[in-house]
């Protein structure tokens, strides 16, 4: 090309001093930034290929390479950022729609750091969770509001479908298409192995995984991809997925060159067919239409089956998850801005949606005015990042939370933020095989069990800090967090009260 | 929304017969805990005390002033017969000051506008109770149950027992309070016992699961108008006993539920019970530490946080049942026990009068 | 006894278990001082063919053709671990044609070399082991 508007965003920088010329980092780009000169003997890098993944970094064997931020930079001016003058020059170009992956990263408020939690002093004694029982166990599911007895006065314990977990966090929906099989064998044996769930997303269920049924949530989507009765049936609990923190309004999209044999297969599409489920569910144009979808997906599991209703947090999100708690679903997801994504349209990941910090609460807090908290679970997501995120979940009033990038990160997810284009380097979202195997399942799903065994520790900590050994009393305790730096309005549907006060 | 955050102590005596006692032994048996008051809040609750009226609710009020007052005594008699009214008889002495108004009433919801509100009879009364304590400026019912009430002030407890001339009452139950709250200057509203109709509770600790406590009985219509603790489990035992049903066994396994790891050994009947009053009722849980005693309508019940964080003693003797914070204010009143312990934590220590429907 | 084993279902071709060999046997403790500007000569191999890769070394056979061909007796097997008495090795590599793994290579200064368990030396888990970055090598007890 003879102008060459966009410049590289990163520079491959290499200590020729450490560098044994291995050529690991060559034959492990996917995007063929290294090359090796025979005649010279050295490697050299094109840095305009990097994505910034550091899989070439982690794997060096004497630490020679770092990839750092070019200096390369436009005239200095806050309005027409580097960001937004390179996105013309890329549109200009191209004609099409800029797309993305992961989360939102842009510059708007994170909640859960500008909120503190309590901890016990004189009053009320601190309990120590290496001495004491600390209980992080939940149950997923509607209550009922009475109770009835039998003729010899016990209590009738017939309940409508529960969800038993170990600790209050799943691992949130990732299609298999979007991400590899190792990807979703490792989630699901990490689901198994800790006593969670984890959820298929919207891709169907590859049959070697119908073995982690009990651990599974199954998604039910726009495009119904991989929708039949054995995969309804195989799961613990089915979402209805109605929309996505990353892109509200607009659904998955599956380019037809990740669709191969075993995706086609699962979700029983044509091999090589784009998966693009459509926008809204044709057959949902309003909240009477979801009812009848909760309730046929009920019919199809004999009641059996608690269905979830997941939506992204948009601007009236309380009043739908009020329509939603009455329309006979028994949880509602709700999936806040900064959740991930394999592929969106960046005006649609960086300009859609609430944060969930300021969703969950409102939603908590209508549901209690109506006197409908406990019909459905809530279950949060869209960017929990850590323990302490989950504890403040908790404290809002959420009964879970969902994690699904921090889970990717365990798995080795270096947020380079390019799943769209499917050279994963990390082996997690591509469909690559010989990228597929780099994330061997066995390594995979026990990075997941330590990170959340590590959580729940954390967990168990925070909330001995604060006098409180079962998370149940954490659930909607606001009482346990302040606000540090937010304005009143905040502060008010946060439903906190500023540090200090 | 200042919460108040509290130390204390607490005493009871019952008699299993229904033998009605004098209230100079629960005054006896407080004061030997003054340590643990600081003489910004003192209360009693006693039953079978109004044998005369036994069918109608007495209600306890305290007014602000003449003008609360009448607009409260208008609200009452557009929804109640009242049969009887009277200043509450009270003793001047130095230790207690600036009293409010303070009156007892003994009602019976009017019957037409009892059959239209639909209500059961408990319910409408809950309700203009609420009414009363929410939208009337200077006016709060602190007692509404029959054949009982509470007393209460700012003072150490032996003093406002003297205040209120305790000792001119019989009744087969008396619980007691002394406070000691770390924070919020002393109220009489705020005093212990707080109750509703024939739920009392004194309380000695301070719940970590306060908010969460809170805003789950909040849903049911109960409004936290005094951001103690104590206020919010004399409503949770309202909701479960009188509402839902629960007995108060189930309902000292909702509020210091056992642990899962205690859960999974029982047999499978009891392991089942009480996984499904755990889920069910998850909201309700109370952590932190807390002893409380809970009166009724014939009968008193004991309770400790699930890990036993605070202390509380029971003793029996013949037909009487006492219990305290201290085993020393047993023993002042009574010192032959027939049998003395201290109850486990989330152990419920529940005594009922012979004869007496609960 | 504990063996290496590999498993071409995860390997990569990465060949990082070859320079980690090669670093293993320099008893230097930086990688860079000891292999730079070296062209290493490891003895654990990467074979790969059509997309397929996989690791080869000594697998220390139970009945190792190599101990019984070798002429001199610097060939042993001790504690189960086949292990070379460089002394001895008079570079007549008869071993070297009679291991069917080919897993026996020259080295340097004609001797033989093979895969001795660096297991002394490397917090008792070889090195070739402790660098895949895959979980494609490992050492473990998997019976006779």
């Amino acid at each position: 090309m003879a102008v060459e508007y966009i410049q590289p965003e990163y520079e491959v920088v290499r200590n020729q001093e450490r560098c044994i010329v291995c050529r690991v980092c060559e034959r492990q780009c996917a995007n063929q930034v290294h090359e090796y000169l025979k005649d010279s003997n050295r490697m050299v890098a094109d840095d305009s290929k990097c994505v910034n993944c550091h899989r070439c970094v982690a794997l060096c064997p004497t630490r020679a390479l770092k990839i750092v931020k070019s200096p390369h930079t436009f005239k200095e001016n806050t309005n027409w950022s580097g960001k937004a003058i390179s996105e013309i020059y890329k549109q200009a170009e191209s004609g099409g729609v800029l797309l993305s992956s992961m989360g939102n990263p842009e510059n708007y408020p994170v909640y859960f750091d500008k909120m503190l939690l309590n901890a016990s002093q004189v009053t009320n004694p601190s309990i120590d969770p290496l001495r004491e029982p600390m209980e992080t166990r939940v149950f997923l599911g509607a209550k009922p509001e009475r109770i009835e007895r039998d003729e010899k006065g016990r209590i009738i314990r017939s309940l409508p479908p529960q969800i038993q977990l170990s600790m209050p966090v799943m691992f949130s929906a990732m299609s298999y298409g979007s991400i590899s099989y190792n990807a979703h064998e490792s989630l699901a044996r990490a689901a198994a192995e800790l006593g969670i769930l984890y959820n298929t997303g919207e891709g169907g269920l590859h049959e070697d995984l119908y073995k982690y049924g009990k651990n599974t949530i199954v998604q039910v989507a726009s495009g119904r991809f991989g929708v039949h009765k054995d995969y309804l049936e195989s799961g613990a609990a089915i979402e209805i997925k109605m929309g996505q923190g990353a892109k509200p309004g607009i659904g998955g999209h599956l380019p037809g060159e990740k669709v191969g044999m075993d995706i086609s297969r699962t979700r029983m599409i044509p091999e090589g067919t784009d998966a693009i489920s459509p926008a809204p569910h044709h057959d949902i144009y309003s909240i009477e239409d979801l009812r009848q979808l909760v309730y046929s997906l009920k019919e199809a599991t004999g009641y059996k089956k608690p269905v979830i209703v997941k939506i992204a947090a948009v601007h009236n999100v309380a009043a739908i998850a009020s329509g939603i708690a009455r329309s006979g679903a028994d949880m509602i997801a709700i999936d806040g801005f900064r959740g991930g994504t394999g592929a969106a349209p960046t005006r649609i990941r960086d300009h859609v949606g609430l944060p969930i910090e300021l969703a969950l609460a409102s939603v908590d807090k209508r549901l209690r005015d109506e006197g409908i908290r406990n019909r459905v679970s809530i279950i949060a997501g869209g960017s929990i990042r850590s323990s302490a995120d989950v504890v403040k979940a908790i404290a809002l009033g959420a009964d879970c939370v969902y994690i699904a990038t921090a889970a990717l990160v365990a798995l080795g997810c270096h947020l380079c933020r390019s799943c769209h284009t499917g050279k994963c380097n990390w082996g997690i979202a591509t469909q690559r095989p010989d990228l597929v195997k780099r994330l061997n399942p066995n390594i995979g799903f026990r990075r997941l069990v330590n990170l959340l065994t590590a959580w729940q520790h954390e967990i168990k900590e925070m909330m001995g800090g604060m006098g409180i050994n079962s998370i149940e009393a954490l659930r909607g305790n606001r009482l346990m967090l302040r606000g540090v730096g937010l304005n009143e309005k905040e502060l008010e549907i946060l439903g906190i009260k500023h540090a200090g006060e | 929304m200042y919460r108040n955050v509290s130390g204390c102590a607490i005493s009871g005596i019952i008699s299993r017969s229904g033998k009605r006692f004098s209230g100079e032994r629960i005054i006896e048996s407080v004061a030997t805990m003054r340590e643990r008051s600081n003489g910004l809040g003192g209360g009693f609750a006693a039953y079978g005390i109004y044998p005369e009226y036994k069918d109608y609710y007495a209600f306890h009020i305290f007014y602000n002033d003449n003008a609360a007052k009448k607009e409260c005594e208008t609200f009452l008699e557009e929804h109640f017969d009242i049969i009887n009214l009277s200043r509450i008889p009270t003793r001047k002495i130095p230790e207690i000051t600036d009293e409010p108004l303070i009156w007892r009433y003994f009602v019976l919801p009017l019957p037409t506008k009892l059959a239209a509100s639909q209500l059961d009879e408990r319910e409408y009364v809950v309700r203009c109770v609420f009414r009363i304590n929410t939208g009337i400026d200077g006016a709060y019912v602190f007692s509404s149950g029959k054949n009982m009430g509470v007393f209460k002030a700012v003072g150490f407890p032996e003093d406002v027992g003297r205040f209120y001339k305790l000792e001119e009452y019989e009744g087969y139950c008396f619980t007691a309070h002394g406070r000691y709250p770390t924070n919020t200057p002393g109220w009489w509203g705020g005093a212990h016992p707080f109750s509703l109709l024939d739920y009392t509770v004194v309380h000695n600790g301070e719940i970590s699961s306060y908010d969460a406590n809170r805003r789950s009985i909040e849903m049911y219509g109960y409004k936290c108008t005094l951001l103690t603790d104590t206020e919010v489990i004399a409503y949770m035992i309202d909701y479960l006993h009188r509402r839902i049903g629960l007995t108060l066994d189930e309902i000292c396994h909702v509020f210091a539920a056992p642990f899962w790891s205690t859960i999974e050994g029982k047999p499978k009947q009891e392991r089942e019970e009480l996984k499904f009053l755990r889920n069910v009722f998850s909201s309700l849980l109370i952590t932190g530490p807390f002893s409380i005693i809970v009166g009724f309508e014939g009968g008193m019940m004991a309770l400790n946080d699930r890990l036993k964080l605070r202390s509380m003693v029971v003793g029996e003797k013949d037909d009487m049942v006492y219990v305290a914070s201290e085993e020393a204010a047993i023993r002042i009143i009574q010192n032959d026990l027939d049998r003395v312990w201290s109850p486990m934590g989330g152990e419920g220590v529940i005594v009922t009068v012979e004869g007496v429907k609960n | 006894m504990k063996r290496v084993y590999v498993n071409e279902k995860w390997c990569l071709g990465c060949h990082l278990c070859e320079y980690y060999c090669a670093f293993a046997s320099t008893g230097e403790t930086d990688m860079a001082r000891a292999l730079k500007d070296i062209r290493i000569n490891p003895r654990i191999r990467v074979e790969e063919c059509e997309g397929i890769s996989f690791a080869v070394s000594c697998r220390h056979c139970p009945e190792p053709l190599c101990v019984k061909g070798c002429i001199t007796g610097a060939l042993r097997k001790i504690d189960g671990i086949i292990t070379v008495d460089r002394n001895r090795c008079i570079g007549c590599y008869t071993c070297i044609l009679s291991c069917p793994y080919g897993a026996v290579s020259p080295s340097e200064d004609g001797a033989i070399q093979k895969c001795e368990l660096c297991i002394k030396t490397h917090e008792g888990t070889p090195r070739c082991v402790l660098g895949c970055p895959n979980g494609a090598i490992v050492f473990e007890e998997r019976g006779e």
